[in-house]
């Protein structure tokens, strides 16, 4: 028997053997507030938020690190537990700086929260103040130990889900906090940007570099040509930010809300993610024939393309030479759209909406840029800060019409819609590589084994008279098994699928903060379902990316494609 | 001025490591102990080093390393002042002689001025309790020191630090 009978505030509850109290109270529907706690991991008990009384215990004890046991009684919300959870919080709150008003958080942050749901309204406890410098040295990642509760969590994603480490505790007691190897800035750190500490920081202490200002700014320029694209998965997220039910697509009333922001012209990245297919599929069927270098490494996700440069510089050679479909489209944005409009490139201020803050660091990287000078992408918003612009500008996303994107790189498949999910790059590029070295279109399959929240998910497939096999991972620390395997011998593979983020651009740094697992499934099954859906399922029949190749870039990895759709990485030298 | 070097001297470990071989993680302790008291202290390139070593991130042994008061990340000064906060130096006032030094030289514990004159380090007891508080300068314990003389007594050394640079 593995179902054992506790009793929380009163009342009999059900619970497994070997799980902790918490779990059981959430699914009786008691909700005991947490700060350190991480669903699927290893409970730390840092933070003593979630301490419960229990009959014969004479300490109050954590119940997220807490077993249940037959017979058990516990409250969870005694005045004597209620007395303690509120002093955590005041005492957090005495060195706390006071900036709500000022701060990204205020409305989402957890601490903001607990102190208004424990009805702290008097300052018990004055102390000195945290006065920590912020770091603003990289490009992508705002740090202000400041507001940091020690609650342990971004150090834990950063070494236990994306396996860099960039981050861990230093000095101790008072002195305490979180900063990268010799407390330098995280420029220099081995930090690839993904943000997935932003994503489970309970409060301001970290978040991304702020573009809004430079997107204003550029807005009320009037001899600034500002266009926008936007990244597969950011139409089915935005709504969430903005209270709208999770998993809808708002991607035709987004269209009318950039217009409406004042971009003249409005692009989707899956066009580009189309374009990257076409690109990558040749370059896959290339070096198959060439003898290599294989697996080809995709290189769409910055945040994995700097890991490889750090940590297995050995791979270099094997990434893709294609940039990511963000900066395609920056790149055909300042070149081909610009002649055709006869618009003076550096006039154009070219904005792009990601999941993303690593887009942040990669829409600044020296190699990406238009002749050598101009940026090919001047400002890059996360989902969360598009929701911000849209406030400041009184848009109301909900009462929007439904609108289409712009050609000339407006049209898409639903195969680069896909990106938008892990899997979903290995399935669009199965899909034209298929098409594209048997001359036959390989039938619409939903390749399930590519698809799902796995961290590891492998495929093989018969084309023509080559085995190809094709290894999707999410979340850095699975593409270290990975890549480990590989380096071992590991002969069968010969296209890799990485996104930085667990599950994929779905869940990605830039996205609504506060989703759990189903959330995440949510936004993938959104995606599945457009793919199901719609027409056009495949990346080489979409039209305008056609056009494009015959107006302008010839063929796929033709010379013009290469100078503007392609590039190179070397090792990079940071501390690891 | 004595200039110090920010480029940092690659410091070879392979003896030590040596030592260490197929060690676990376990080891960082032991491992970084041997390594200051080959060096003195804690030079970044040591503490990455042993962090590829035993395949850990760095910024884990820099945390591991900063969370003990026995290590330290930059050299010696020339004059290395340990205070004492033994029980006996603390009931006798050595909260305040701490205080005046760490004023005095603006820096902390573990640190070294920019000019490389003079670090501090707190130790919990030198063995000289009936001379609390007891500071000990490079070696020369200085008996029941007064917070208000800490001035003099620095620049005393200070002096003598010029004084042999003019030599
Ligand atoms: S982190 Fe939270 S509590 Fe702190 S200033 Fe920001 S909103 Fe307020
Ligand atoms: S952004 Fe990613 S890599 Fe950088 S510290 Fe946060 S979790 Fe680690
Ligand atoms: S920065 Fe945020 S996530 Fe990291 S320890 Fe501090 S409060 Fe927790
Ligand atoms: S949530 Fe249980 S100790 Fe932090």
């Amino acid at each position: 028997m593995n179902v054992i009978t506790i009793e929380i505030n009163g009342q009999q509850v059900q619970a497994n053997k070997g799980e902790f109290i918490l779990e059981a109270a959430r699914r009786a529907g008691i909700n005991i507030p947490t700060l350190c706690h991480m669903e699927n991991f290893t409970p730390t008990g840092a933070c003593r938020m979630c301490v419960v009384e229990i009959d014969g215990i004479r300490n109050l004890v954590p119940s997220c690190a807490y077993p249940v046991a037959d017979g058990m009684k516990i409250q969870t919300h005694s005045p004597r537990v209620v007395r303690a959870r509120k002093t955590i919080v005041e005492l957090l709150l005495a060195s706390h700086p006071d900036d709500c008003l000022y701060c990204v958080r205020s409305g989402s942050c957890q601490l903001q929260e607990l102190a208004e749901d424990l009805g702290v309204r008097q300052r018990r406890y004055t102390g000195a103040k945290n006065n920590y410098q912020p770091d603003h040295s990289s490009p992508a990642i705002v740090r202000d130990p400041s507001k940091c509760i020690l609650c342990g969590k971004c150090v834990r994603v950063c070494e236990e889900v994306q396996g860099v480490g960039a981050i861990d505790f230093i000095n101790r007691g008072a002195a305490a906090r979180v900063a990268t190897a010799f407390d330098e800035g995280l420029n220099i750190s081995s930090c690839v940007f993904c943000g997935q500490c932003v994503k489970v920081c309970p409060t301001g202490a970290l978040r991304e570099t702020s573009h809004l200002k430079r997107i204003t700014d550029a807005l009320q320029n009037p001899d600034k040509f500002v266009v926008v694209q936007h990244a597969p998965s950011v139409s089915i997220t935005l709504g969430e930010e903005l209270g709208i039910k999770a998993g809808t697509d708002v991607c035709g009333k987004m269209h009318a809300a950039l217009r409406r922001l004042g971009f003249k012209r409005v692009f989707d990245t899956s066009f580009t993610a189309d374009l990257t297919i076409m690109e990558e599929g040749t370059e896959l069927i290339n070096r198959v024939k060439n003898g290599g270098p294989l697996p080809l490494l995709s290189s769409c996700s910055p945040g994995w393309v700097k890991f490889v440069e750090e940590f297995y510089p050995e791979f270099i050679p094997n990434v893709s030479s294609c940039k990511s479909p963000q900066q395609m489209m920056g790149a055909v944005i300042k070149s081909f759209f610009a002649e055709k409009q006869q618009i003076d490139p550096s006039k154009i201020f070219s904005v792009s909406i990601m999941p993303c803050t690593a887009k942040k660091f990669e829409a600044d990287r020296p190699e990406m840029k238009h002749d050598t000078t101009l940026p090919d992408i001047d400002a890059v918003l996360t989902t969360r800060e598009l929701a911000r612009l849209l406030k400041l500008y009184g848009i109301d996303l909900e009462k929007m019409p439904n609108e289409e994107a712009d050609s000339p790189f407006g049209q898409r498949s639903t195969a680069g819609k896909l990106f938008g999910a892990t899997g979903g790059v290995a399935e669009a590029a199965i899909r034209s590589v298929y098409y594209l070295m048997t001359g036959e279109e390989l039938g619409i399959k939903e390749l399930d084994a590519l698809r799902g929240m796995d961290p590891i998910k492998e495929a093989h497939l018969q084309i023509g008279d080559l085995n190809v096999g094709v290894a999707v991972v999410s979340g850095l620390s699975n593409a270290r098994i990975l890549l480990d395997q590989i380096k071992a011998g590991r002969k069968d593979i010969h296209f890799i699928e990485v996104m930085t983020c667990p599950g994929g651009c779905i869940n990605g740094g830039g996205q609504p903060i506060g989703t759990d697992i189903q959330g995440v499934t949510k936004r993938m099954q959104t995606l599945y379902k457009i793919d199901r859906t719609e027409e056009l399922r495949v990346s080489h029949k979409n039209e305008e990316v056609q056009r494009l190749y015959k107006e302008y870039l010839g063929e796929p990895n033709s010379h013009k494609a290469h100078e503007l759709l392609h590039t190179h990485y070397v090792k990079r030298k940071v501390t690891i | 001025m004595v200039e110090q070097s920010t480029i940092e001297q690659n410091f070879d470990l392979t003896e030590i490591l040596g030592r260490y071989k197929g060690a676990s993680r376990d080891a960082l302790i032991p491992l970084l102990q041997d390594v200051q008291d080959l060096i003195g202290y804690l030079p970044k390139s040591a503490v990455t080093q042993v962090a590829n070593f035993l395949n850990l991130p760095t910024s884990k042994v820099y945390g591991v390393a900063t969370f003990y008061n026995q290590f330290r990340f930059d050299p010696v000064g020339k004059f290395h002042i340990q205070i004492c906060r033994g029980t006996a130096c603390h009931v006798k006032g050595s909260a305040r002689v701490l205080e005046a030094l760490q004023r005095e030289l603006n820096i902390k514990p573990g640190q070294t001025t920019r000019d490389g004159v003079f670090s501090l380090e707190v130790v919990s007891c030198i063995g000289a309790c009936g001379l609390a508080p007891a500071v000990c300068i490079s070696g020369k314990v200085h008996a029941r020191v007064n917070p208000d003389e800490i001035k003099s007594l620095l620049k005393q050394y200070k002096e003598q630090k010029s004084a042999e640079v003019t030599v």
